[in-house]
């Protein structure tokens, strides 16, 4: 399926400058294996040390946050839309 | 929490209209003890050496109820509302401010494990409900330390 990865503007930097990257894949995991296959600098900022989407890193398909759907088992249709959302959170002393 | 590591200072700074510095200043004493947070939209000028400008503020509400004197949260809808609103405006969303109630402006390891390079961190401390210090601060690529970005109080 083609789909549509929007990369959000502080990781462009790690993904060609690029706004978005068009790539083939049938689920949420395979577009971001294949956009981090391609764009290795992306990785850390995606995932933590043992692999898993860093907490606060959301991604969402159209419109639709993928933890209300399947995850990152979530199936893609041609010209669907992928964005990366972070929450932003942070804070004082312990 | 220790603080995250410091590395160095940006050559380029963050210009932030006086009027816009009182109003994180004024945010984060309305919001005290709690931590207020809210999203930073501008422009980044293209070249080297050249500033970030900050042209306008969104104060968001602090998603996290159950712990809000030293931590905030702001929900992937709203950074999508404040996507929207920047590109609504033809600027960037360029970073995030929040404060730091009876705690110094400097950024924690918990900071640091929730950032992503690029964005401007702005921290305000804020003392027994007045504001002391603000600060902002740009991750390095590496993810390992903080770099400082000199704030340039500009007239509005």
């Amino acid at each position: 399926m083609g789909v549509k990865v929007m990369i959000p503007t502080p990781l462009r930097p790690y993904a060609g400058r690029q706004e978005s990257v068009d790539l083939k894949a049938g689920t949420v995991a395979e577009a971001l294996a294949a956009l981090t296959g391609q764009y290795g600098d992306l990785r850390k900022h995606l995932y933590s040390d043992d692999g898993k989407l860093r907490s606060f890193v959301n991604v969402y398909v159209n419109d639709e946050d993928i933890r209300y759907l399947q995850k990152d088992r979530t199936p893609l249709k041609d010209g669907d839309t992928i964005s990366i959302v972070p929450s932003i959170a942070g804070g004082g002393r312990q | 929490m220790s603080n995250a590591a410091v590395k160095g200072e940006l050559k380029a700074a963050l210009k932030v209209p006086k009027e816009l510095v009182r109003r994180i200043e004024a945010h984060g004493e309305e919001t005290y003890p709690y931590e207020c947070c809210g999203a930073i939209l501008g422009r980044e000028r293209e070249g080297a050496g050249a500033a970030r400008e900050v042209v306008d503020l969104m104060p968001l509400e602090n998603r996290r109820n159950d712990s809000p004197r030293n931590r905030f949260e702001v929900t992937p809808d709203d950074v999508r509302m404040a996507e929207k609103a920047a590109r609504e405006k033809k600027i960037d969303l360029i970073g995030w401010y929040h404060s730091h109630p009876d705690c110094a402006a400097v950024p924690s390891e918990f900071d640091r494990d929730h950032a992503w390079p690029w964005y401007s961190y702005i921290i305000v401390s804020v003392e027994q409900r007045k504001a002391r210090d603000m600060r902002s601060w740009r991750l390095q690529d590496d993810r390992a330390a903080y770099d400082v970005e000199r704030i340039e109080a500009a007239e509005s």
